[in-house]
């Protein structure tokens, strides 16, 4: 099979058993690197040089030196971006997690219907976000919308304009999020990861005479610590990249806002970063951010693995 | 009174327990309750959508909006493009994928750990990185407004996440039936076809789940190569659906209700016969089994 390749690399000593298997593991996993290659690597060095040159995509790029990251300091959106990302990601993240797990625990409990109670919190993380962001723009219209029916029935006056008004659109956004994250993938996970801790932990801890509080604090969070650590470094990166939601909710209602308002206050940083590139087609500058960006999900991401040593807790380790 | 005829630690429990169903079963009115208006909404006539108080069950039920909506918009032709995107990148993605990870788990090579870590670390790498550069190469190709750039890099490995799940799937085949196979003269390609894929139906099943969920889903994608509204895709196509639909400036929701609902009906068909499968690849990516 291989003798023709041979002959051209003028090897006379046929291949032995291990270099064969090793040539047959490359063929194997070659669309993989090729794909790795194309799709990842040459973008990524691509994605370097660009975000140093001008380019608007009808002329070719011109070298601009660190000019598009000097920009970035002055650009009042980049600051409102990130100001808006973080603000998201500090809220949403924690909400998700604490709610993920006190999820799970409910759903680790003897109860009748069990999966049918999962199959039913599970289901608003496969909605499509486009069919979510629009179930929930109906349910937060102000002036006719349920939320604001609910608000007032409870007698809490006239709720807030929700999407529509800058003060009230994020809080709004982190909703329409918890709302398809509590029972999704990381409640499963966190499922999975209860349901593997040993009962005669609790048995012991039960003879002990500990209470729940000091069962979930001293058992069940250091069992399940690295899967906490899993869950929010996922959970964290994902925040950062919020986008659809964002998108469709801030564009969605009659397509007369640019995505991002009302007055910025969702523009989070991909959508600037979109923005930037695919409407004002400002690839170098649009490059920079997405260099920056990668950068800062490396930091955070970086941070919370270090500082994990701290609390979480690996098995077989002291 | 229930103290006298049982004992303390049974009143407990009975409070527990009906504390526990009370909370479980109430959260699913806070899940439930968007779909519930949905649907209530895409069955109202358009005057009653600005009642007040809203109204949960309609007062006249108008099903005939879930045949208007496939004429307002061109709803089918969205439904097309979406099956064949995702047919063909779920296809690619478990057959380019189990490859690889056949590959990695069955065959020496140097730096293969090397590599299989560069693998798992791109699943940290925000897509965003190398989205500029990614379409830059396709506009080169002239692929913008076709669906090759969704489809075709689903070929090329079908994304770490599909690789790590084949891998860790076939590490658990035993490699007595690949070696019994080798001694019969099979070569190595004949084992992955006739051994080894026949016993991975679960994983396959699996990525059927979370790929389609992933394409069907999908609206960044289509958002930045397709133009054309003939060829958009329902997360497209729905984003774009009032502007398609809402001529004269009369109220659209309900038919946008509708429309979300027969868009979210798949994903929740295809996850609710498969879930077994789907929680399992979740699973098994965290590491917790």
């Amino acid at each position: 099979m291989f003798a023709p390749i041979k002959r051209r690399l003028g090897l006379s000593t046929p291949l032995t058993l291990g270099q064969r298997e090793a040539v047959q593991g490359f063929i194997y996993i070659s669309p993989w690197i090729i794909g790795f290659l194309v799709f990842t690597v040459g973008p990524m060095i691509a994605s370097a040089y660009l975000s140093l040159t001008d380019y608007n995509i009808v002329t070719p790029p011109r070298f601009a030196g660190l000019n598009n990251y000097e920009y970035m300091f002055q650009d009042r959106l980049f600051w409102k971006s990130i100001e808006n990302t973080l603000y998201y990601t500090v809220i949403f993240v924690p909400i998700a997690i604490a709610g993920s797990l006190a999820l799970a625990m409910l759903l680790n409990q003897q109860i009748a219907g069990r999966v049918a109670l999962r199959t039913l919190y599970f289901l608003p993380s496969i909605t499509p976000v486009v069919a979510a962001a629009f179930l929930w723009l109906w349910i937060f219209q102000p002036q006719i919308g349920l939320m604001n029916a609910i608000i007032s029935a409870l007698g809490l006056g006239d709720g807030p304009l929700w999407l529509a008004h800058p003060g009230s659109s994020k809080p709004a956004l982190i909703i329409i999020s918890l709302w398809g994250a509590l029972g999704g993938n990381t409640m499963l996970i966190f499922l999975a990861a209860l349901q593997g801790i040993p009962k005669e932990l609790y048995e012991s801890a039960d003879i002990d005479g500990a209470g729940g509080v000091g069962k979930f604090r001293y058992i069940t969070v250091p069992s399940i610590s690295p899967v906490i650590l899993f869950n929010t470094v996922l959970g964290v990166i994902a925040a950062l990249q919020m986008f659809t939601l964002a998108y469709v909710a801030s564009s969605g209602r009659q397509q007369q806002f640019s995505p991002g308002g009302p007055l910025n206050s969702t523009l989070f940083y991909v959508l600037h970063l979109y923005n930037s590139a695919f409407d004002f087609w400002e690839i170098g500058y649009a490059s920079a951010l997405a260099w920056v960006f990668f950068i800062i999900v490396l930091a955070i991401t970086g941070f919370q693995l270090w500082t994990s040593r701290l609390w979480v807790y690996y098995e077989g380790e002291e | 009174m229930l103290s006298e005829m049982l004992p303390a630690w049974r009143v407990k429990r009975i409070i527990r327990n009906l504390l526990l169903y009370a909370f479980a079963y109430g959260l699913t009115v806070i899940f439930a309750l968007p779909f519930l208006w949905a649907v209530s909404s895409s069955l109202k006539p358009v005057n009653e959508l600005f009642l007040w108080p809203p109204q949960l069950i309609p007062k006249t039920w108008r099903f005939e909006n879930y045949i208007e909506i496939w004429h307002v918009a061109p709803l089918a032709r969205f439904f097309v493009n979406t099956v064949f995107v995702t047919v063909f990148s779920v296809m690619g993605r478990i057959l380019s994928a189990a490859l690889v990870a056949y590959g990695f788990a069955r065959f020496r090579f140097p730096f293969r750990n090397v590599l299989f870590l560069l693998l798992l670390s791109t699943l940290m790498l925000p897509y965003q990185v190398t989205i500029i550069p990614t379409f830059l190469l396709f506009k080169a190709f002239g692929w913008l407004d076709t669906y090759n750039p969704l489809i075709i890099p689903n070929w090329f490995g079908g994304g770490a996440f599909a690789i790590f799940l084949f891998r860790q799937f076939f590490l658990t085949i035993p490699k007595d039936l690949d070696e019994a196979a080798k001694i019969d003269g099979a070569n190595t390609l004949w084992i992955f076809i006739r051994i080894i894929l026949p016993l991975s139906k679960p994983v396959v099943i699996t990525m059927i789940v979370i790929g389609f969920l992933e394409s069907w889903n999908d609206f960044f994608g289509p958002l930045i190569y397709l133009n054309t509204p003939e060829k958009y895709t329902l997360s497209l196509g729905l984003a774009n659906f009032q502007r398609v639909v809402s001529a004269g400036g009369q109220a659209t929701e309900h038919l946008l209700m509708a429309a979300s609902m027969v868009m979210t009906l798949p994903s929740v068909l295809v996850f609710i016969l498969l879930q077994r499968y789907y929680i399992q690849g979740v699973v098994i990516s965290s590491g917790s089994k």
